[in-house]
């Protein structure tokens, strides 16, 4: 690997900003400071529009090739917030930034594409978001279960807080069908 | 084997969920062509235990001793990534002594995991007169961080916004003595695990990463920087204190000159950032500031402001066996975070397990899966199913087989 570019938190949000323009709904950084010397660190949160998702991380891979820590989620009521957390810049004595990338998926129909095939190890938490939030994540090459066991009821999310959460597993133990 | 018979020259053996020498269950199906490892699959859950679920009912204080009790080993960095994640969703700026104390007990943490792994990776080639060397080494950073946080593993010590004891001028000669002896026995264990015979032989080009996979397959911790990846979150990124102090990467070239990614690499990382962490805690030592050491010593007045917080954050600590990140969402309605979001480092180095394990044989397993140093674990009983008979093999067997090749290289 070539010697990278460091990209800085505000050059990140341009280069996001010119290219997507209105299906970037919101964008901020954030920084914290910490120790004596108060070095900074840049935390980016940006929401974005589901329609641009795959276009957004293309984006993102060809400015630098991220690493993908987390994929983590929210249930809202009406739709499902999936966060895409990537960190920037390492390999770099304190310039890593934090990218978080936000996405809303309606309940009605939560679907998201995989970046499988641009993030190979996004794998292991496309499968786990599938599972316990119950989004459908469309070619995603492997779509087993991978933390819940094979004979836990289908239709059960344990992260979802409406009528698909796993309440009724808890409180009528006797009723679970399996 | 005649190629042009059309029955199936590879078979599966499964292997786990339970096997005592790593330390929690997990379950390989390895694809095997007589010894050598053509396909695995790995699957997980079984000490699934809806943590993140249990916190919906606990408030963020609470939460720490939940987080604390995630794994045996990292007990420190669940609950101070959830700390950090905490922070920085309330925006609660953490005082400086505070932040240097976090740094030593994050670096004697990594002390001890360390030294423990190098144990159980001399027990899987069956060398034991040196896991028991170590873990004796091992029993004196326990000691010490009992003497610090008056516990022996789940040590209590995080609170959001600092830490929860200080430590005094009275205590530093007794740290000082017990990095002495670390230091004095770092040097005979740099000298068996690097130098010796029988460790090169069962880990040079065994279980080999490369850095390509390593970047992509979303690796952190030693497993990546042993592939040659600088990737540290303590000197990526400025918390704690680690922005003030003098750290840098740890990559295997630092001492051999190349980067191979194999097991031995794994070996080279960890046992140089044990002498990196002895280094970290003595200049913490030096230049620790006075003054407070918890943003808000009323925990009342605490759990009051974050129940009012309406906000998200991310925290991320460098664990000894890479980064932990966790996510929070506080909707400043409840008392309980809205949203809590564990990452472990395990959890990114699964898939990199594939590229490693295949192609070695089946001797190998022990120490390749080990040398990730997976906070979950392999085998206790493998059933072998050839040509539809089933052997059964137990972790003994597993055992003796990685200890016959070693005996086998050494004629």
């Amino acid at each position: 690997m070539t010697e990278e570019k460091i990209f800085t938190a505000e050059e990140i949000v341009n280069s996001f900003k010119d290219e997507f323009k209105i299906k970037i709904i919101d964008i901020k950084i954030k920084k914290r400071s910490a120790g004596v010397k108060k070095n900074e660190t840049s935390y980016i949160w940006m929401k974005i529009d589901k329609g641009a998702f795959k276009d957004i991380i293309k984006h993102l891979c060809a400015l630098q090739f991220p690493h993908l820590a987390i994929i983590s989620g929210n249930d809202l009521g009406n739709s499902i917030e999936l966060i895409y957390h990537f960190t920037l810049n390492f390999g770099h004595p304190r310039s890593e930034t934090i990218l978080n990338i936000s996405v809303d998926l309606p309940k009605s129909n939560p679907e998201i594409e995989s970046i499988c095939d641009l993030i190979p190890g996004a794998l292991i938490t496309e499968r786990e978001k599938q599972e316990f939030l119950g989004v459908k994540i469309i070619g995603i090459p492997d779509d087993r279960r991978l933390f819940l066991p094979e004979d836990f009821p289908e239709g059960i999310y344990p992260w979802r807080r409406d009528e698909t959460g796993p309440d009724k597993l808890y409180r009528n133990l006797h009723e679970v069908k399996k | 084997m005649n190629k042009t018979s059309v029955t199936k020259s590879t078979y599966q053996i499964p292997i786990g969920p339970i096997h005592p020498a790593l330390k929690e269950p997990v379950f390989f199906e390895f694809e095997l062509d007589g010894e050598k490892i053509v396909d695995v699959d790995v699957k997980l859950g079984h000490v699934h235990r809806a943590i993140e679920w249990a916190s919906r009912k606990r408030n963020p204080v609470q939460i720490l001793y939940l987080a604390e009790r995630i794994c045996g080993i990292c007990s420190y960095c669940h609950p101070i990534a959830f700390s950090l994640a905490v922070e920085s969703a309330a925006d609660i700026q953490v005082p400086e002594r505070a932040e240097y104390l976090r740094v030593i007990h994050g670096e004697l943490e990594r002390i001890c995991s360390h030294i423990l792994w190098a144990g159980v990776a001399a027990h899987e080639i069956g060398f034991d007169t040196v896991l028991y060397l170590t873990w004796q080494i091992r029993e004196k950073a326990l000691d010490l961080t009992e003497y610090l946080t008056g516990n022996r593993v789940t040590k209590g010590i995080t609170m959001i916004g600092g830490v929860r004891r200080d430590i005094t001028q009275d205590m530093i000669p007794k740290i000082q003595e017990s990095l002495k002896y670390f230091k004095d026995n770092f040097e005979k264990l740099r000298g068996i695990f690097l130098d010796d015979k029988t460790f090169k032989m069962r880990s040079q080009n065994c279980g080999i990463l490369t850095k390509e996979n390593a970047l992509k397959l979303c690796a952190v911790g030693p497993t990546t920087r042993a592939s040659g990846v600088k990737k540290d979150v303590r000197v990526d990124t400025s918390y704690f204190a680690y922005g003030d102090l003098d750290i840098n990467y740890i990559t295997p070239d630092i001492l051999t000159g190349k980067v191979n990614g194999d097991v031995y690499d794994r070996i080279i990382v960890r046992l140089l950032e044990v002498k990196q962490s002895i280094d970290l805690i003595e200049q913490c030592l030096d230049k620790m500031p006075a003054g407070p050491i918890v943003a808000e010593p009323k925990i009342a007045k605490l759990l009051a402001q974050l129940k009012k917080t309406n906000g998200e954050g991310v925290g991320r600590h460098e664990a000894p066996r890479g980064e932990v990140i966790h996510y929070v969402k506080l909707d400043g309605v409840n008392e309980a975070p809205y949203t809590w979001k564990v990452r472990a480092p395990t959890y990114n180095n699964i898939l990199p397990w594939i590229p490693m394990l295949k192609g070695n044989q089946i001797a190998d397993i022990p120490i390749v899966a080990a040398s990730t140093d997976p906070c979950m674990s392999c085998t206790n009983r493998i059933a072998i199913i050839k040509d539809g008979n089933r052997f059964e093999l137990n972790k003994e067997e597993l055992h003796r087989l990685s200890v016959e090749k070693t005996r086998r290289l050494m004629l």
